[in-house]
């Protein structure tokens, strides 16, 4: 116990919590906090030039890293700017503390300058929030709230500290060991539910695993895990958007990941399965399409560590509440003890490699050095020069997103970056700074959309001022390409407000900030420039124009069932009825 | 195109949260944003050091959306614990208090009067062209008292919304 003023307790707080970079902005509510780090050198701070980057960035370190990211920012605006990348943690499970300003207490209900009820608006977005009234609890809060973010389901957690708080001294508590009173999310697998999921995986002719984001956030060893089990059971493995990298691309079992632009095989698998093992993710609709034609066939073994996902979508035949690494470990004990050999899958394979053949994934593409580059090229170029690299990818949102998705191939977690649940565009970049703090010697590259790319485009200063070597790849399509493609589809092309007019020339952007600016025209270019953005140190933007009007497939319309894909241009209709226009 | 609504059942919850500032508005906030039911919710806290609240949430849906309800509740961090009294089947009881201000004079006055007490109801206030009533019991019991008073001259009627607790000797 030592006495301190707030401020120092907060900084303090984060020294004994290992946090070792904040990224930031600073303003009225939050300047004692400011002049408190100003005395502590080892945290390092990230001046970002927006807040909603602030937040992107911190959701970057932590994907990255795998450690809860950290944000500072001042009341107000400052904290209604962080608002969408909080929302964006919470959807994805990133965990995240930010720590925001407010106004002292005596004003706070007065509509103060710079007052908004921060708690108020971030209730219903983060894992829970606090607003300090007392400097004794900024202590265990601080060191609860870190607890909070990363313990169970991660997530984003608000503390809201009033200025007079951070001047006034108390106590600096910390908390001896966090046994929150209320708060303790089952890790621990229940055996009897293990044990029947070994039964059933064991009894299973056409399983499938089904795996998310729960797998990433349950660490490295829950890969391991994941790997291990499938090489024992034999079953293939197809993913979510946010599970890409738990399980090796190159692997024969990896089916490429499922959904609305998922792979043929993935989704015709998982429809025609008899077993499906769910690991940490949680059915969104943008997996299932039509719920009542998901997976008629199948029993249903759901691992999650949050129990408000079970059953929460998909009604599931067997509940197994815990971490996801954990569980994984406790069903590969289970199946050695019981000296399962793994059935023979040779006729479930058969009939995956028949739908493996359709190669859903082939797009038409001319081949001449001055043909336009179609996008899906563009990203499996990349993805051909930085093998060997271990490249993070972030991206933005829109096909882009998707292609990459579909056609960058990822060895192992952590390094694949993307808003999932909220779809957040302007995303991408700021995340890319975050995981470049977090690893200044790795290559990471931001898949940009040029209309995503605008939307967090100020933090091209945030790069040249700490000299970060960020490579943005954009697949310029001069569309915002995912609404012009639903606008075909849904609107037979009546292409209201998609177009990305006036947009800047990024290579004199580039030049503009420091930068090095890098155009690809034409397919004849498309090597040579990409190994030129490799290869180039620090921060280099490359304009790489694709052909505008390509759309990605395969696609499960909206309100279709996984047989539906529609899986190249020449199936799409161009009308649609109102049950499915209501659908996103 | 038409919005479909599914019906469902009438459940009660009986939740304790950290008595602190902003979880009632967590719990309602809750119910808004995934488009649950709330049906009557009382709450007030329970322990003698103030830390607990106990909450009351009458809500309804299919079982599924239930299971939800009372998953997502449990979620909170703030949250210690939610049970659903349903499950209890009969055994629980359920309690509603009513204050009812009838005004009116001669017949009307003298038929409210024999009424309430048919249903037990307590003066608690008169004057010579006013009651008010309190009656306690079942929602239902308090839903047949005011539609009869509504014919006697009801002016004013204030609730509490439901307390329920299990029957027997086990503890929340
Ligand atoms: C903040 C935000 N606003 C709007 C949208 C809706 N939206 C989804 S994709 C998209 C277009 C993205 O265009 P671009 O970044 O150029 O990517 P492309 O689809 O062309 O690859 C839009 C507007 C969104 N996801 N996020
Ligand atoms: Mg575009």
């Amino acid at each position: 116990m030592t006495e301190m003023s707030g401020a120092d307790m907060v900084v303090q707080a984060l020294v004994d919590l290992g946090v070792d970079t904040v990224f930031g902005y600073p303003g009225g509510a939050v300047l004692p906090i400011y002049d408190a780090l100003y005395k502590h050198p080892t945290i390092q701070h990230i001046l970002v030039r927006h807040e909603q980057a602030a937040t992107h960035a911190a959701e970057g370190y932590a994907r990255s890293t795998g450690k809860p990211g950290v944000v500072l920012v001042t009341s107000g605006p400052g904290a209604t700017n962080a608002v969408t990348g909080i929302t964006d943690a919470l959807l994805d499970s990133i965990p995240m503390v930010v720590l925001t300003g407010q106004v002292s207490t005596a004003l706070i209900g007065t509509d103060a300058f710079q007052e908004c009820d921060t708690v108020g608006i971030t209730r219903h977005c983060t894992k829970h929030n606090y607003l300090v009234m007392d400097p004794d609890r900024l202590g265990p809060i601080m060191h609860e709230a870190f607890h909070i973010a990363t313990h169970g389901r991660p997530g984003p957690v608000v503390i809201d500290i009033p200025k007079n708080v951070q001047v006034a001294t108390g106590q600096y508590v910390i908390p001896e060991k966090i046994a929150h009173k209320s708060y303790r999310p089952q890790v621990e697998p229940d055996a009897d539910a293990i044990a029947q999921a070994v039964a059933m995986i064991a009894a299973s002719e056409r399983p499938i695993f089904y795996t998310g984001g729960g797998v990433i956030n349950a660490g490295p060893d829950a890969s391991a895990a994941l790997r291990q089990l499938v090489a024992l059971t034999g079953a293939p493995v197809t993913s979510t958007l946010m599970g890409l990298g738990a399980f090796p691309s190159d692997d024969e079992k990896w089916l490429g990941m499922l959904g609305m632009h998922g792979t043929y095989e993935a989704n015709m698998a998982m429809n025609r399965a008899d077993l499906i093992i769910a690991v940490g993710a949680r059915f969104d609709d943008r997996v299932t399409g039509r719920l009542d034609a998901f997976s008629p066939d199948s029993k249903k073994i759901h691992i999650d560590i949050d129990r408000s996902s079970i059953n929460k979508i998909v009604p599931v035949d067997l509940a197994i509440v815990g971490d996801a690494g954990r569980a994984l470990d406790a069903i590969i004990a289970g199946w050695q003890a019981a000296g399962h050999n793994g059935r023979d899958l040779g006729e479930w394979w058969r009939r995956v490699d028949g739908w493996r053949a359709t190669r859903c994934l082939d797009f038409p593409e001319k081949k001449d050095a001055s043909a336009e580059i179609m996008p899906q090229r563009a990203v499996k170029a990349l993805f051909d020069a930085t093998r060997g690299l271990d490249p993070i990818i972030t991206t933005e949102v829109g096909q882009h997103q998707m292609w990459a998705a579909q056609h960058f191939g990822f060895a192992a977690p952590n390094r694949w970056l993307t808003s999932g649940g909220l779809g957040t565009m302007g995303y991408g970049f700021p995340a890319s700074v975050g995981a470049q703090i977090a690893h200044p010697d790795r290559l990471v590259i931001c898949i940009a959309g040029e209309a995503s790319l605008q939307m967090n485009i100020q933090e091209m200063g945030t790069v040249s001022q700490y000299r970060l070597p960020v490579k943005i790849f954009i697949l310029n399509n001069e569309w915002m390409g995912m609404v012009r493609q639903w606008q075909e589809l849904t609107y037979e092309s009546r292409y209201s407000n998609s177009y990305s007019d006036s947009l800047p020339d990024f290579v004199k952007l580039a030049d503009a900030y420091g930068w090095t600016g890098l155009r690809i025209d034409n397919l004849g270019q498309l090597e040579d420039g990409i190994k030129k953005m490799i290869e180039t140190p620090g921060p280099v933007i490359v304009d790489c124009r694709v052909a505008q009007l390509a759309n990605c497939f395969p696609m499960i319309p909206s309100g279709a069932a996984h047989t539906e894909m529609l899986l190249q241009p020449s199936d799409v209709t161009g009308t649609m009825d109102d049950e499915a226009k209501a659908l996103v | 195109m038409k919005i479909k609504t599914e019906a469902g059942e009438r459940h009660v919850l009986a939740i304790t949260v950290d008595n602190e500032a902003g979880v009632l508005a967590k719990i309602t906030g809750l119910f808004t944003a995934r488009g649950y039911n709330i049906e009557s919710l009382t709450v007030a806290d329970i322990t003698a050091d103030h830390a607990l609240s106990r909450i009351t949430i009458v809500t309804s849906g299919p079982p599924p959306i239930i299971d939800q309800i009372i998953a997502q509740l449990d979620r909170l961090v703030p949250v210690h614990k939610v049970i659903d009294l349903n499950d209890a089947g009969e055994a629980h009881v359920e309690r509603e208090i009513a204050l009812v201000k009838v005004a009116g004079t001669g017949d009307k006055r003298i038929e409210a009067l024999r009424m309430a007490d048919v249903f037990r109801a307590k003066v608690v206030d008169t004057t010579l062209t006013s009651f008010i009533f309190e009656i306690t019991g079942t929602s239902d019991k308090v839903d047949r008292f005011i539609a009869l008073m509504r014919e006697c001259g009801l002016v004013e009627v204030g609730r509490t919304g439901v307390v329920a607790i299990a029957r027997g000797s086990e503890a929340l």
